[in-house]
Formats: structure tokens, sequence, C-alpha cells
């Protein structure tokens, strides 16, 4: 039982991790299965995240009379990472509204039907 | 949203602070937290509550898209430029500790020059997405 | 120091060029810097090679930071080789694009088409030159995110789905990879690849840094497009304009193989490796990654969908190279990632010159052309023989030195699927250079010329490139076997 709780925040990250990967390959709408991406992607933030935090740590900027800071390093990658996934979900809708334009459809199978018929 | 009075006033008292807000986060980014990442986004948010309160057109006439274009790119421009004077003073790569007489304030300018390049950058590319998804629908 | 600025150009270079092409004004000044850029690259990652070779390992220290606390560049004989093929394929690209863009592109998007070719191409050498795996991340999703931008500015409507199929799954291997890095991150404290080399062995039996080595090599497999992980790939090869075609082809999947070496050679310990099926894996999917792909090719109607199914087997290849794991079948991968790289080059350039004339590569549309089109279907026949690897053209020593490491090892069924491989490699060339030269001509393309020389010129220099490769292995297997040296592999 210890285990379960004393590792709560690896519980969330693999929780958000399923849902987002199941929503990518289970759904056919285009939109959700970005959502889904980036609910993957936050899991992982999650995960670098949570990994950062040393117990009874103070947020790491320089201050008189704190001894032990969380490790900084974790928070400057995800905020690299951050700006990925923002580049990656607008160039993923970009994409949508031109195939929206271009199909008339933003349902994969619809799509799948749409290429085939020709 | 013309007719949305308390909308119209209460944006129009708040967008100079939210700029003002941004400016702080750019500059102080050097000492605390914040840095060209944030004060870049709350910048844009600004204009972005501007556009949805104002419109698509007003907003444009306030910030023109083609110069948001060469702003993104003078952004990534000051950031590998400053890389490439630390090169001409003797050091490594963006080592900012040779563009001053003393490795601090060396040190200091370069990463404020740096964070000004982010700030550009990210400040005109979150307008370049929101102008062209807005803009999309419009004939 | 000298030395490490060069590393560095590289990489900054084209960083720098990408923004300042996206506002040059319209017309061929933009094609101009690209091509200057591309250039100076190459020579640039030529100067690198000779001075790894003289002078050994590069290392550049990012912002005066020594490693392992800042980023650093770590050039040995195997990156520096990555860069040059890269970058000399890019230098190649670049005189054929002008023409192929000004014809696939419309002109208000091409400053934009050559800035995010220059991302991708920053992005592609980022790669190979950082010793820090964190940023190994960065440049990949700058080189993946222009892709998929350069692959949805292709013509056809089936550009813009195929290019978001490849953004979902790219970003679920980048992901993946991300979530690795995070895993040995929390068990060794460092992004460093040589720290992380010296201190992984000391973690080696640990579930997480396990668990971390799979995700970080199946996050790769998906961008290598590995068997059977290739479904984005003949979608994205088939409706990207001609250019990327060829560019990416060319360099983006032989930079994710770099990474893997990278990673089961110099990050992880043998012992991370062999608590995993790694090598059986590898020789699997390599081995239905040939048969099926191949097979997959003979049936395609579109030639750029062939060669792209095509690619996947010949990936299959490198991955048997990979799966074997003896010295001389992982100088086998190096040298067929460097001999692929030529011969999709030139097969695909001869197919583009086929679209900048008569606008189509489906077979039934193509019927005929190499009458009229002599300088591209010579091309194509001898592109096609390297891919089949006829002795006397570059195909024929990558696969020569894999059948000899399954020889060493005497693994009878890998030496039948090789030779499989290129008997149903005949097939598929075959069916191409039937329709060329044997059907009779469609009616639309009676009075189609040869294609201009701007085209058909780099196209030759690939073609002769791997004739040359195919009889002075001096180069190719000599940088290969340098590399192997490199990583240390020991011969089984």
């Amino acid at each position: 039982m210890d285990f379960i709780i004393g590792h709560y925040n690896y519980w969330v990250v693999i929780f958000l991790m399923m849902a987002g990967f199941y929503t990518i390959i289970s759904r056919g709408n285009l939109v959700k299965k970005i959502v889904g991406l980036n609910i993957f992607q936050v899991s992982v933030f999650m995960l670098y995240i949570t990994m950062s935090t040393v117990h009874g740590g103070a947020a790491p900027i320089i201050s008189e009379g704190v001894e032990n800071y969380s490790n900084p390093l974790p928070h400057v990658l995800i905020l690299t990472a951050i700006v990925v996934g923002v580049a990656t979900t607008s160039l993923g809708l970009a994409l949508v509204v031109r195939i929206k334009e271009a199909y008339g459809t933003i349902e994969e199978d619809e799509i799948h039907e749409l290429d085939h018929s020709l | 949203m013309t007719h949305n009075l308390i909308l119209r006033v209460v944006s129009k008292s708040l967008i100079p602070l939210i700029i003002l807000f941004a400016l702080y986060v750019q500059f102080h980014g050097d000492f605390g937290p914040g840095g060209g990442f944030q004060a870049g986004v709350i910048m844009s948010a600004g204009i972005i509550l501007y556009a949805l309160v104002f419109g698509l057109d007003a907003a444009e006439q306030v910030i023109q898209p083609p110069l948001l274009r060469i702003l993104a790119s003078i952004g990534v421009v000051i950031y590998a430029g400053v890389g490439i004077v630390s090169l001409f003073f003797g050091g490594n790569y963006l080592n900012y500790s040779v563009l001053a007489d003393n490795q601090v304030a060396g040190q200091h300018l370069g990463i404020l020059l740096v964070e000004l390049g982010v700030g550009i950058t990210v400040f005109s590319v979150m307008l370049i997405i929101y102008f062209s998804f807005a803009g999309r629908s419009r004939p | 120091m000298m030395q490490g600025h060069t590393s560095l150009l590289l990489v900054v270079l084209p960083l720098i060029f990408a923004p300042i092409t996206a506002v040059l004004p319209r017309g061929r000044l933009t094609w101009l810097a690209t091509m200057a850029v591309t250039s100076i690259c190459a020579v640039l990652a030529g100067m690198q090679l000779m001075m790894v070779i003289d002078g050994g390992v590069i290392s550049y220290e990012l912002g005066g930071w020594a490693p392992p606390w800042g980023i650093e560049y770590r050039i040995d004989s195997l990156n520096a080789f990555m860069a040059l093929i890269v970058a000399i394929i890019a230098a190649v690209t670049l005189p054929y694009a002008l023409l192929s863009v000004e014809k696939e592109i419309p002109e208000r998007q091409v400053p934009l088409f050559y800035s995010a070719f220059l991302l991708c191409f920053t992005g592609l050498l980022g790669i190979t030159q950082t010793g820090d795996i964190f940023n190994l991340f960065v440049f990949l999703e700058i080189s993946s995110l222009s892709s998929y931008a350069l692959i949805s500015l292709g013509r056809r409507r089936q550009a813009l789905t195929s290019a978001y199929q490849y953004l979902i799954m790219g970003t679920i291997g980048a992901t993946f990879f991300l979530i690795g890095v995070g895993l040995i991150y929390s068990e060794t404290g460092t992004l460093n690849m040589m720290d992380l080399a010296a201190r992984l062995p000391g973690v080696a039996d640990l579930r997480t840094t396990q668990t971390g080595f799979a995700f970080i090599m199946i996050g790769f497999a998906l961008k290598l497009a590995l068997f059977p992980l290739h479904l984005w790939l003949p979608n994205a090869y088939a409706y990207a304009p001609s250019v990327i075609t060829v560019f990416l082809a060319a360099t983006a999947t032989k930079v994710a193989l770099y990474v893997m070496l990278r990673v089961l050679y110099t990050i992880f310990p043998e012992g991370v490796v062999a608590a995993t099926p790694t090598g059986d894996l590898f020789i699997l999917s390599g081995m239905f990654g040939i048969i099926s792909a191949s097979v997959y090719a003979v049936y395609q109607a579109n030639v750029k969908r062939l060669l792209a199914y095509s690619s996947v087997a010949q990936i299959g290849y490198m991955a048997l190279g990979i799966g074997l794991g003896s010295a001389t079948s992982v100088m086998a991968s190096i040298v067929h990632l460097f001999n692929h790289a030529l011969m999709k080059g030139a097969l695909f350039m001869a197919v583009g010159a086929l679209i900048y004339r008569i606008g189509s590569s489906r077979v039934e549309n193509i019927r005929g052309l190499g009458r009229q089109m002599p300088w591209t279907f010579g091309a194509i026949i001898i592109g096609g023989l390297s891919l089949i690897g006829v002795p006397g053209t570059a195909g024929f020593i990558s696969k020569w030195y894999l059948v000899l490491a399954a020889l060493e090892q005497q693994i009878w069924l890998v030496v039948a699927v090789i030779l499989a491989g290129s008997l149903i490699a005949v097939v598929y060339v075959g069916k191409v250079i039937e329709a060329l030269y044997y059907k009779p001509p469609v009616e639309d393309n009676i009075s189609v010329k040869e294609a201009p020389m701007l085209l058909l010129l780099p196209t030759w220099a690939l073609v002769l490139a791997n004739v040359y490769f195919g009889l002075d292995t001096g180069l190719s297997v000599g940088m290969a076997e340098h590399a192997v040296e490199t990583l240390g592999i020991i011969a089984k």
C-alpha cells in the first residue's frame, strides 16, 4: 500500500500517459488526436517536474537561510519541451485547418474514403 | 463585440498593465523568475485580448502581420548573433563572459540580450499563430 | 580552438540564415542564400572530417561551460562522417531545388520553403554534432517540425494528411525518446553522453535504466521507420515536394540510424543492451522489413511510393547490420547508410525530373518516357542497379559486407533474406524500367523533352558517385571502419 501511495505522482503520470496515448490511437477525429497528443506530452512534463523535487527543498531561487533547493535543471528542460509542444500543437492544428479546407471533413475514416474513391 | 461597453473599458485599462507586467518579467529575468519566453507570451496575450475585444482588423492596425514576420526573424538573429559576437571576442559560442570588461557584467549583458531576442521572437510567433488561425475564416 | 568553431558554425550558420531567408524578398535571392549556406556547410563538414581523422576527437564547450554541466559538441569520426553526408546531400540537392521548387511550390511560399529547409538542415546537422542527449531531442524536434511543414507543401491534398500522420507518429516517437531520457536522467543525474557512458554501468541492473533504454530505442525506431513502425514513411515520401523527398530520404532516416548506433554503442553499457532482446528484435524486424516492404513496393502504382517502400526495405538491411552486432556487420550498416543516401538521392531526383516534365509519377503516366528523356532514364537504370546491388555499383559493396557478416556468424536465414530482397528489388526496379522503355508512350507525352540541365547535373553527380563508390571503396569503407573502431565494437 505504501508503495502505491508513496509513488502517487508516478501513477498520475502513467494514467495521463495512457489516457493520452489511447486517445491518439482510438479517436478518428483529427483535433481529438491532437488533444490526446497534448495530454501524452504533458504527462512526460509532469514526470520530469516531479523527478526534480528534492524533499524539503525550496524553489531554486537563491535566498538567505535556505540551503536545500529543488533541482532546477528539469524545469529548464521542460520549458524547452513545452515550447516544442506548443510548436507541434500549432503546426498540427494548422494542418487540420488545411485538411478541413481540402477535404471538408476532419474525420479520419471519411478522409480515407475520399482518398480512395478517386 | 462592438457593443460590450464593460469589456471594452476593462480591457482598455488592463492592456497597458499586461504589457507593463510583460516588460517587468522580461527585464527582471536575469535576477529572478522570468525571461523571454514568459514575457513574450504575456505581451502577446495583451494584444490577443485587444484583438478579441476590438476585432482582428483593429489589432492588425496596431501591429501589422508583415512586421511580425520580420520581428520573429530579428529575434532569432539577435539570439544567434550574440553567440557569434562572443566568438569575435575570443570566447566560445554564447560565452557571455567575454562581452564586457568583467565576467559578471558580461554574463548580465549577454543573458539580457539573448532573452530580449527570445522575447521578441516568442511575442511575434504567438501573434502570428493567432492571426493566421483567426484570419483563416475571413473571405 | 579553431577546430571547435568549425563544428559550431556548421549548426549556427544555417540557423542564422533560416530567419533571414524568411524575410528576403521573393525571387531567386532566397535560393542563392540557401545554396551559399549549404555549400559552405559542406566545405566545413569536409574540414571537420579531416581534422577528426588527423587530430582525434573534437570537443567544443558551448558558452564556455565545461561538460558535463554545459552542452558539449563532441565530434568523432562517426559524427563527422554523418555531418558530411548530410551537408553534401544538401549541397547537391540545392542546385536541383531551384527549378523544381519554382515548379512545385507557389511563389508566395518559396522564401518560407527555403527557411524551413534550412531549419531542417540545422536540426539534422545538430543531431550529428551534439554530445548532449537533451540537446539532441531539441535538434530532433527542430528537424522534425520543419520537415512536417515541408511535406505538407506537396501539391496534392494527400500531402496534408500524410504530413499530419507523420506529425502524430513523429511526436509520439520524440516523446518516447523524452521519457527514456527522463528515466536515465533520474538514475544518473546527467545528460552529457560521455558522462552517461561513465555513470550508466553503475546502474545497469536497475529496471528503470533498462526501461529508459527501451523507450529511447522505440522512439528512434519510429523516426527511423523501422518495420513495423514505418507506416508514416511511404505516404510522406510519396506526396512531399520532389526536393524534400530527395533530401529527407537521403538524410533524415540516416541520422536516426546514427543516433541508434550512438545510443547502443557509446551511451549504454553492454549490460543494459544484453539484458534486452535488442539484437534479435533488430534482426527480426530487419528480415520482415526487407521482405514485406519489397513485396509492397512491387505492387505500387506510383513510382515515388514504390521507392519509398524500397527505402523501408533498405532500412531493414541497416537494421540487420545492427542486429548482428559484429564489427563487420555494423560497418556494413554504416556503409549501406552512406550508399543508400547516394542511390535514393539519385533515384528520387530522377523521378523528380519526370514529375517536373509531366507532373505525375504514376506508372501508367510515365510509359514510354525513357526514349524521350534518355538521361533521366539512364539515371534511373544505374540508380536501380545500385539498389539491386549489382557488382560495380555502391549497393553491391554494402550488401557484400552484410552477407559476409552473416556468413561469419553462419546465420543462413539472414543470408537468404538479403539475397531474396535483392531479387525482389529486380522485380520492382524492372517494373519501372519496363514502363519507361518498353511500353508505348502516352499520347499526351509525345512532345515531352529531356529534363533541363539544372535537374540533370545534380542527379548525375549522385549517379556517378554510385558508380565511383562501387569501384573505389576507400572513403566509404575506410570511414566506416574508422567509425566502428571509435564505437569500440569488438569482432564477434
